[in-house]
């Protein structure tokens, strides 16, 4: 089943890539021939085979409410030190669409 | 005595400023010299630190002027792979998109390096977020291969394992995904070790597969890689995936460097076909090296290693798409085309258009679509499913030998640019590497000779189960020894000369 | 993107042809004391980006620890609903894009939630007929999951108009809610309320609030959002089988609006079926001023949110031994304590119910426990106070006056120091700001004692009385004196002016 060029450009979306048309003809060609090379997972008789989806198998890693030691939380200067752009305190982002 | 200085081992350097014979500043100042005099050829340095190496340097020889005790790695340079946070230096991942971000933390690892004592020098190249195997995919340039400046230096920890072999650090930090502190040791005719997954902490390590990535050391000997393990790892309380139990006794078993008695298999699947005549005779002789030296060979199968690519290529995707999801624009990093008028979704979108490799976009789209809803039981969970029969065969075969010995990598170094348009040739280039990622158990590659071929080195790679990575150690250290007897010398000592102003630093013969 | 005018069905109208389906997803934050993740202090009301570290922005190389407090509140939570606790689960991803969400994928729990198959039984209030006279209904509400989950940041928009997202210039980010443990309860669909439906969505929230804060697992805050439900509300015509589509309002910052919600979605919905058309599958706004709700985004597209396990965290498998634990130590839940109170307070079914209708369990509770009688507490409660709440369009709670306050008002009264008139006029001035009872009283001269002589012989009385105190008084230990002021103000029917008394036995005992 080949990929399309439109669903490219859908994975494109999803992914928040903006990517010219040129990338896409050029990914939409070598998308389809790395998704037939993995696909060969399929043929592999995995019947009644769990997934593993840790490499190894722990269970119930927890840290208390309260540390006996509390961790410093960054200070302000410091988390907004990388920001592209900051305001009243806050990251200024761009106007954002509604989510709903 | 700066030459010298160059050519010792970790352990060596780690005894001599132990002792007052050399200072923790000679020792710096030595490298940074050879980092200058080398790396405009080598390109294996992102940003090298002098200011903060220097001071690091001044703390160990005050520490020593005090009486007081030093780490184990004290006085000791070590080069960061840009993909570990540091506090003090910038980290870029290799990207545009992280192009002079200033962490405001430090990696557990690099935290534990200074603790022990090492000098921190810089930050080294790799492909972007660690993707690839060959540093071509660095937003900064690739780096080149000692052995050959036409050549790569192996990937993603490439930056690593070439300022090692090119004696401009005795030890650096990489991380293995694939295979990609393995497979770049290996062409650069280095030791590089990919310790059992949460053995060694991941906080602080830039994600790119949470459930692959592992963090180990590159060095040019066993002993020393061994003592940088030693230090760098151990159980974390940061890391919810970091295993709390004692780091197994890895130098003590790189100083036994005995494999009398030991079974060792010879994984049959990991040889033969799409592999180099020249890897394949240099990984025979090894094979019969380790029997003359006592231990008994086996030849062991594991039948689904031949699905550990395709299903390493959709679990590594489909987890980067979701960790590489955070870099938006929003808080940290690159951000492109925010006039006014375009909205934080449109912003996010050129950014990442932007900001990010082709290999990183591809990996992106390829792990959105594996996630995909319709898609996901056929490839994801698909691709988990073999991940478990992956971790049967190495139960089964561990069962059978002790270690499992393979070739580290199917080929040599190979030229620049030959495979940066071919995203399957690239990718084989992991093909002995991928299935203890998978599987999360440690394996190490270790020099076992040169290719006819081409000359360039050639790795042996050593498996081990889960937290027996001391036995890996073990042999690959009886072998390094016994490759050190019968050449005469450490291999490297056969790489050609950099040119410098002064005479060029080699291996002594 | 708002309707201009939505046609609505009247409600009465609209129950008489249509059956609704209601469901509602409750998100709770918990109140740890750090967040789900990370050691940042969780506080409301914090300065913006001062409680952010590595882990809860998302920076580049940071990884989750799990906070134990967390998962041990949501397996208690699922206990008090009666789930079944996993014994294997994990975290999943949820990936999508937006900028309040640090990592652009959300920690939380896809097809393996912690908690499954519970219920709830609420008592729903049938005030459709005869207004307090019917016997209330009770509804078993099917709970499907709870699961746990980090919150997001907040944004604050600027530009356009009143801070809306619509319209907006750019938005501001604070990260400090960002990673703050949050519980999702996802109930069944809950058929066959009828005409109830509104008044059922919002008993189940509130008995749910009542629940959550009898587990001292959250303050339950929905007005700083620490409790918010979404809406779920479909119609059928009567007799139908089928199932309708559902719309989710939400958006909805108190209980009345819970009920409003449902209740508006009725009558907006059987207007688009009365006209032939179809209800679209949607999330809808709540509007607390106009109560009514408009179109947000269509859920007709389905998300892709490509959920996967969560690599970063190791799998959760509570040992059986710890859940029974954590079930023997659950507290008294609000339906069992209703059933004592109830018997202690020796009420009729409707009596109780009346009280809890009115929301004043607790009220009249915590009146009683500071003196009232049973019937006092009641009286006032649901008599004077509620009518002053309805007018202003409040919970009871939200009014100005305490249960002690009530108490001390209803004590007057008992003791015949005021009549009822005058305790009316004494609450209306202890609600309008003016002090306690007692200040009101006495600023008033609603009946204060102004006899020295008097209070000289009730001091006498007192020191007489509790010679032990007096002994104590005398050594100089001068606070012991309020138990003689006490006593003086019992025997003064708290007529007395507390501070001169005070003076007078200190006198009378240096």
């Amino acid at each position: 089943m080949p990929i399309t060029r439109d669903e490219v450009a859908h994975l494109a979306h999803l992914a928040r890539l903006a990517l010219t048309e040129r990338e896409l003809d050029h990914f939409a060609a070598q998308l389809d021939v790395i998704i037939s090379a993995v696909a060969r997972v399929q043929e592999v008789a995995a019947e009644g085979i769990p997934a593993t989806s840790h490499a190894v198998p722990l269970t119930n890693v927890f840290r208390p409410d309260l540390p006996d030691v509390p961790v410093p939380c960054l200070s302000p200067e410091a988390a907004l030190a990388g920001a592209p752009a900051v305001e009243e305190q806050r990251f200024r982002v761009p106007r954002i669409l509604a989510e709903d | 005595m700066t030459a010298e200085l160059t050519t010792m081992t970790a352990a060596e350097l780690a005894s001599a400023v132990a002792a007052g014979e050399v200072s923790a500043a000679e020792v710096t100042e030595a490298h940074l010299d050879r980092i200058n005099e080398v790396d405009t050829q080598v390109r294996a340095f992102l940003h090298v630190a002098h200011a903060v190496a220097r001071s690091a340097a001044r703390a160990v020889d005050a520490r020593r002027a005090a009486g007081e005790p030093l780490g184990p790695l004290a006085g000791v340079p070590v080069a960061i792979k840009d993909i570990f946070v540091t506090a003090d230096m910038p980290t870029t991942c290799g990207s545009r998109i992280l192009a002079g971000w200033q962490p405001p933390y430090e990696s557990t690892v690099t935290r534990r390096l200074r603790d022990a004592g090492a000098i921190p020098l810089g930050k080294t190249n790799l492909d972007e977020f660690a993707m690839g195997s060959s540093t071509e995919n660095s937003a900064y340039g690739p780096s080149r291969n000692p052995w050959d400046l036409g050549r790569v230096p192996g990937g993603s920890s490439g930056g690593s394992s070439a300022a090692v072999a090119a004696f401009e650090v005795p030890l650096a930090t990489g991380t293995d995904t694939g295979g990609s502190i393995r497979q770049p040791a290996a062409v650069c005719g280095v030791v590089g070790v990919k310790p059992t997954y949460g053995g060694s902490s991941r906080y602080g390590v830039v994600a790119f597969a949470s459930s692959l990535d592992t963090p180990g050391p590159l060095a040019r000997t066993v002993l020393d890689a061994a003592l940088m393990h030693e230090a760098m790892s151990g159980h974390d309380p940061c890391d919810s995936t970091s295993i709390d139990a004692p780091v197994p006794p890895v130098v003590a078993a790189a100083r036994q460097a005995d494999v009398a008695g030991m079974r060792i298999g010879v994984v049959s699947e990991l040889t033969g076909e799409g592999y180099q005549p020249g890897v394949m005779a240099r990984f025979a002789e090894a094979v019969e090296l380790l029997e003359s030296l006592g231990a008994k060979i086996v030849e062991v199968s594991c039948p689904h290693f031949r699905y550990a690519l395709p299903a390493y290529y959709l679990i590594n995707p489909s987890e980067c798409s979701s960790n590489l999801a955070r870099f938006d624009a929003m808080r940290y990093g690159l951000r492109a085309g925010d006039d006014g008028t375009r909205s934080a979704e449109e912003v996010m979108s050129l950014t990442r258009g932007q900001g990010f490799g082709a290999e990183v976009k591809r990996r992106i789209m390829l792990g959105t679509y594996a996630l995909s809803s319709g898609y996901y039981d056929a490839y994801y969970g698909k691709a988990q499913q073999v991940r478990t029969l992956v971790i049967r065969d190495f139960d089964t075969a561990f069962e059978q030998a002790d270690v499992l010995v393979s070739p580290s990598t199917p080929t040599t170094a190979f030229p620049l640019g030959e495979r940066v348009d071919d995203p399957m040739a690239m990718y084989v280039a992991d093909l002995a590497t991928i299935p203890s990622d998978l599987a999360g158990n440690a394996a190490l590659s270790v020099p076992c000779g040169l290719s006819a071929e081409d000359g360039l080195p050639v790795g042996l790679q050593i498996m081990a189960p889960v937290l027996a990575d001391d036995r890996m150690y073990r042999v690959g250290a009886a072998v390094e020894a016994a490759l050190r007897e019968r050449w005469g010398h450490h291999l490297l000592a056969e790489a050609p000369a950099l040119s410098t102003g002064s005479e060029g630093t080699r291996w002594p013969r | 993107m708002a309707e201009v005018s939505a046609e609505l069905v009247p409600f009465e109208a609209a129950m008489a042809r249509y059956e609704p389906v209601i469901g509602l997803e409750t998100h709770v934050e918990l109140g740890t004391r750090t967040k789900m993740f990370c050691g940042c202090l969780t506080s409301f009301g914090a300065r913006p980006n001062t409680q952010v570290c590595p882990v809860c922005l998302g920076l580049p190389g940071s990884l989750p620890v799990t906070n134990a407090a967390a998962i041990e509140s949501t397996i208690r939570i699922g206990l008090a609903l009666n789930c079944t606790i996993a014994s294997w689960c994990r975290f999943a991803r949820k990936n999508y894009f937006y900028p309040d969400m640090p990592k652009n994928y959300q920690i939380s729990q896809y097809d393996e939630p912690l908690c499954t198959n519970g219920w709830l039984e609420v008592t729903v209030p049938d005030v459709t007929v005869h207004a307090g006279d019917a016997p209330p209904q009770r509804v078993r509400v099917e709970i499907e999951r709870v699961h746990l989950e980090e919150d997001t940041g907040k944004s604050l928009h600027k530009g356009g108009a009143t801070g809306r997202i619509h319209g907006a210039d750019y938005s501001l980010v604070d990260y400090n809610r960002a990673g703050i443990p949050l519980v999702e309860i996802v109930t069944r669909p809950i058929p066959r309320t009828g005409a109830l439906a509104p008044l059922a969505a919002r008993a189940y929230v509130t008995e749910l609030r009542d629940l959550l804060r009898s587990l001292d697992v959250s303050d339950v805050r929905m007005e700083e959002g620490s409790l918010r439900s979404d809406v779920n509300t479909s119609l059928v015509p009567k007799g139908s089988d089928q199932w309708g589509t559902r719309t989710e309002t939400k958006n909805v910052n108190s209980l009345r609006s819970v009920e409003r919600a449902v209740r508006y979605e009725i009558e907006r919905q059987a207007a688009v079926l009365d006209a032939g058309r179809r209800v679209i599958q949607e999330t809808r706004h709540f509007h607390e001023d106009t109560g009514t709700t408009t179109a947000g985004r269509s859920k007709e597209e389905a998300q892709d949110y490509r959920y996967f396990p969560e690599p970063d965290l190791v799998p959760l498998a509570p040992p059986p031994a710890w859940v029974e634990e954590l079930r023997a130590a659950l507290p008294e839940l609000p339906s069992a304590r209703r059933a004592r109170l109830q018997a202690e307070w020796r009420l009729s079914d409707l009596d109780m119910a009346s009280i809890i209708n009115a929301g004043a369990l607790d009220l009249v509770a915590e009146t009683i426990a500071a003196g009232a009688t049973g019937a006092g507490a009641r009286k006032w409660w649901l008599g004077e106070l509620r009518q002053r709440a309805n007018a202003a369009a409040v919970e009871l709670s939200a009014l100005a006056v305490t249960p002690a306050q009530v108490a001390r008002v209803s004590e007057l009264v008992n003791s015949g120091a005021l009549n009822d008139k005058l305790a009316r006029q004494v609450l209306e001035a202890v609600l309008s700001g003016e002090g306690s009872p007692d200040e009101v009283v006495a600023a008033r001269h609603l009946a204060v004692v102004s006899d020295e002589g008097a209070l000289l012989a009730a001091v006498d009385e007192a020191v007489a009385a509790h010679p032990d105190v007096a002994e104590i008084v005398r050594g100089g230990k001068t606070a012991a004196a309020a138990v003689l002021v006490g006593a003086v103000m019992k025997a003064t029917r708290g007529q007395a002016d507390a501070v001169r008394v005070r003076e007078l036995i200190l006198e009378r005992l240096s």
